[in-house]
């Protein structure tokens, strides 16, 4: 009641006839529309398949498969918002597979030190690339195309054509492990729910806090009915999945992984200097470099940053197979920047949200693991997909277009 | 003779809650120059979009009548079959084709697709000729200056046999040289029966070729002058153009000059691409606290290159020369560097240069000072906000809300939001490189105001304008530049525009 109070006075002068639901739907239909999109989608395939998308089984497969997909699309965000692509992910990943696999299978070292090692090593490939795009101004497109090779060619001669597999146990857990529940042995696992009702606490407390603020300043044009709703809805499917899972076998470690961060780069990318310095670099990078930013250090940094990305994934993908294969991580780098792009980024950078693409990647996740239930070819899947993305951003197109 | 060749009658035009035109008149007679006046955002542009076409038929109220035959344009190509061509104040030129090329294009010289290269040469020869342009056509674009270029959008007006041609600020980018050879070739026109609407904020050139004047204000058309009947003052225009009477149009200051702020001596730069080429000599410049300093010039002169090399050396390279800030020599070598001790740089061009047109003010003001709003790398929204608003107060921005993107402003209230920016910075010296170009006459003395205050409160301030008589009216002390150098420098009290010219000439 106060609040709804509150924010019936602030918005006196600017809009006199005060926000409504409708109206704030239709000036949000960008930030709205793709999640919309995703729980449409979840909803046809969960009648189509039957039930089974939803299945806690399903469930967690579904976050393991597409969790180097989410991992990569958030270091992706950063590389589109700050004007360039990065296309040498797919390779990357095979690369810091197959280096794992070779020092672990081969070499018999330690887990504990060979996932460091990979994580430096990404880091050194990505800065090896953003390197010459930053500081001698050479199109990512071609110099990352060239490590879309180089990597892939690297790949096939550290497995010299061969599988190398399998990892210790140990190694594995990075992917296929579960958090173990602290409380019993028995199903429902208890920590999952607990973690999952804390997750969706602090979700709405951040909100809240967020809205108060707003509404101190009152720029806050969001119906109170609206934000209730909102947040209801999204802290009720966080503990639902999460209990879902629990009657399976509890939190997958990557779930965790991608929760962190997620929410470590939506703060970065929200609230930090060096986030708003990047969206001011791909919105005008003359501009920013004339206001004092160090535009060519933050572009090689979002490079690194993404190298670092893409060997986390490298490593989570060849610990769900168990083995390193020469193909892995094929064409990886289109699922991951189709991702992005659903997400509502723009290609000329300078726009585009974590979250946004996050769900853009589940979007694509979960269209994957429905058709796959289906047993829709994977010819059609191709073809539908395709035309997904192409949707998603004619669909931002023509908001754009509207809003002006 | 003097039959009415245009008439546009009640013209409304809304948008999704603006209006942006309301019941506006426009009558042009056969072979006249008429200008069209008006502050940015008064309705101008949209006007001669409707009669382009680019707004089509139906999409507003009203009527156009054209050679008394009522229109219905669906398109810019209806309003161009009739003859009505509109060169916009961005040039459409596609700089890597040829000058026959850009003229031609869309409208080539072709039997059954195959391009008629001899007949094309020889056609833009023609048009070249006419509009008094000694270049060959197979030229580049890119090679060309801003006037060239102009010249060639209107040979290509030309080649469609154009009876109405329509002009949106050609002189904006232009030196006063240049303006003058195109408003020659407009009174040439008008002595060929073409009719023309001249759109310029430039006042001494719309009294000086204009026969009538329409001045439009908040989207409605105020009056039709005849500069034949009566004699126009600029004071007249400008006072139908803000509704009130402008007595100065700078803002008055008493200049309190104190200690030597910034000193630079033996300034050298050369070209970035083409090493031997030396674009600065040995410049030395001085600006005391308190003290406004021009620096005046031709378009190529140098003073951009001058104040970017400065800056941070965003311009040239083997850059040699001393800078020295209250007497302490410093390193400017980076624009972090520059900002750190203390200088700003306004651009000239705002949109590509200044702003990130698709962020919001706020966002756009505190972008080269980020660290006063937040801690440890961490944005402080609240200190953020706090800092927008009061600079949107301070400087007078029209907007309803911080969070608008800049990108929705008019070129005045852009303006603004690039100085807020730098004064946020908190600079000691600032230099402004065209700060008044393409704002209006209201939004100009408001910026005006703002430099004498910066003046007041004891910083230094370089101002480098194409405009003389706002040279003229600002500073205390003016730099006459000229291909690299200054070949002089005046006090403020004894320039005038013919010494200024005079210095340049003779250099």
């Amino acid at each position: 009641m106060q609040q709804a109070k509150t924010s019936i006075e602030t918005s006196v002068d600017e809009q006199p006839t005060g926000p409504s639901i409708k109206a704030y739907l239709a000036g949000h239909l960008r930030d709205y529309g793709m999640l919309a999109a995703l729980v449409v989608i979840m909803l046809l395939f969960q009648v189509l398949t039957d039930g089974t998308l939803m299945r806690p089984v399903n469930l967690t497969n579904l976050f393991l498969q597409n969790s180097y997909i989410i991992i990569m699309a958030i270091g992706m965000l950063l590389v589109i918002v700050a004007g360039h692509i990065d296309l040498s992910v797919g390779s990357v990943v095979g690369f810091i597979g197959a280096l794992a696999a070779v020092m672990m299978v081969n070499w018999h070292m330690s887990p504990w030190l060979v996932v460091p090692i990979c994580l430096v090593c990404g880091l050194l490939i990505g800065a090896a690339q953003g390197y010459w795009v930053a500081y001698w101004k050479i199109p990512s497109f071609i110099v990352t195309l060239a490590g879309m090779l180089v990597f892939r060619g690297l790949t096939l001669a550290l497995l010299e054509g061969q599988s190398v597999g399998p990892f210790p146990g140990g190694f594995q857990l990075l992917s296929t492990g579960f958090v173990p529940d602290l409380f019993s042995d028995e199903r429902p696992n208890i920590t999952a729910i607990l973690l999952g009702v804390l997750a969706a606490g602090a979700i709405v407390l951040l909100a809240a806090r967020s809205r108060a603020r707003s509404l101190k300043f009152g720029i806050n044009d969001e119906p109170f009915a609206f934000f209730v709703a909102k947040n209801g809805l999204v802290a009720a499917a966080i503990i639902y999945i999460a209990y879902l899972l629990s009657t399976y076998r509890g939190l997958p470690n990557v779930l965790i992984t991608m929760a962190v961060l997620i929410a470590v780069y939506t703060f970065l990318t929200n609230r930090s200097t060096i986030g708003r310095r990047i969206y001011a670099l791909g919105g005008n990078e003359k501009a920013a470099k004339l206001s004092g930013i160090n535009t060519e250090r933050l572009t090689f940094l979002t490079f690194a940053n993404m190298g670092m990305l893409a060997a986390l994934a490298g490593l989570i993908f060849a610990a769900r197979l168990n083995t390193a294969t020469p193909k892995a991580g094929f064409a990886f780098e289109l699922d991951v920047i189709a991702a992005v792009f659903i997400g509502g980024a723009s290609m000329s950078g300078g726009v585009g949200k974590v979250i946004g693409a996050v769900v853009g990647a589940l979007i694509m996740g979960v269209m994957n693991n429905g058709m796959s239930i289906l047993g829709i070819g994977i010819d059609w899947q191709q073809v539908i997909k395709g035309l997904v993305l192409l949707a998603a951003v004619i669909f931002d197109v023509y908001n754009k277009t509207k809003q002006r | 003779m003097h039959d009415t060749i245009l008439e546009m009658r009640g013209i409304t035009k809304t948008f999704p809650g603006v209006k942006a035109l309301d019941n506006v008149s426009l009558k042009v007679r056969r072979g006249e120059i008429h200008a069209l006046c008006g502050e940015n955002g008064a309705g101008k542009s949209t006007l001669m979009k409707v009669l382009s076409g680019v707004y089509h038929h139906g999409s507003y109220d009203g009527e156009i009548r054209f050679e008394d035959r009522p229109m219905a344009f669906g398109g810019i190509v209806d309003s161009e079959r009739e003859g009505i061509i509109i060169i916009h104040q961005e040039l459409a030129l596609v700089p890597l084709l040829s000058i026959a090329e850009n003229i031609f294009l869309g409208n080539e010289l072709a039997e059954r697709g195959v391009v008629d290269w001899p007949a094309t040469y020889s056609r833009t020869g023609e048009l070249l000729k006419r509009v008094g342009l000694s270049e060959h056509p197979s030229t580049l674009i890119e090679k060309l200056g801003v006037g060239k270029q102009q010249l060639v959008e209107i040979a290509k007006a030309l080649s469609k046999e154009v009876k109405l041609l329509i002009l949106d600020e050609p002189t904006a980018a232009l030196q006063e040289n240049d303006s003058a050879k195109l408003l020659d070739l407009l009174l040439e026109f008008k002595a060929q029966g073409i009719s023309s609407i001249l759109i310029s904020h430039k006042l001494n050139e719309v009294s000086r070729v204009a026969d009538s004047i329409t001045v439009i204000r908040d989207g409605t058309s105020v009056s039709t002058l005849d500069c034949h009947k009566q004699a126009i003052s600029e004071a007249d225009i400008i006072r139908d153009m803000v509704g009130r009477d402008m007595a100065h149009r700078y803002p008055k200051r008493t200049p309190a000059i104190g200690e030597a702020l910034l000193e630079v001596s033996g300034w050298n730069v050369w070209h970035p691409e083409s090493a031997e080429r030396q674009v600065i000599h040995d410049i030395g410049l001085k600006v005391a606290a308190g003290e406004v300093v021009g620096i005046a010039g031709l378009m190529g002169s140098g003073r951009t290159e001058l104040a970017m090399s400065l800056f941070g050396r965003s311009y040239g390279r083997n850059i040699s020369g001393t800078v020295r800030l209250r007497g302490r020599e410093v390193d400017l070598s980076t624009v972090k560097k520059a900002v750190d001790n203390g200088i700003a740089y306004v651009t000239e061009d705002r949109k590509e240069l200044g702003l990130i047109l698709d962020e919001t003010i706020l966002r756009n003001t505190t972008l080269a000072n980020l660290g006063g709003v937040s801690e440890h790398g961490v944005i402080d929204d609240t200190q953020e906000r706090r800092v927008a608003e009061e600079y949107r107060e301070a400087l007078n921005i029209r907007t309803p809300s911080v969070f608008q993107k800049v990108v929705n402003l008019s070129g005045g209230n852009q303006q603004k939001v690039v100085l807020s920016k730098w004064l946020y910075a908190q600079p000691e010296v600032l230099i402004l490189d065209e700060p008044t170009r393409g704002i209006d006459v209201g939004a100009k003395f408001e910026i005006y105001s703002i430099i004498n205050q910066l003046a007041d409160q004891g910083k230094g301030v370089v101002m480098i304008s194409s405009e003389m008589p706002e040279l003229l009216g600002m500073c205390d002390r003016i730099y006459v530049m000229n291909e690299g150098s200054f070949a002089g420098e005046l006090a403020g009290h004894e320039a005038s525009q013919e010494k200024i010219m005079a210095m340049i000439v003779n250099a």
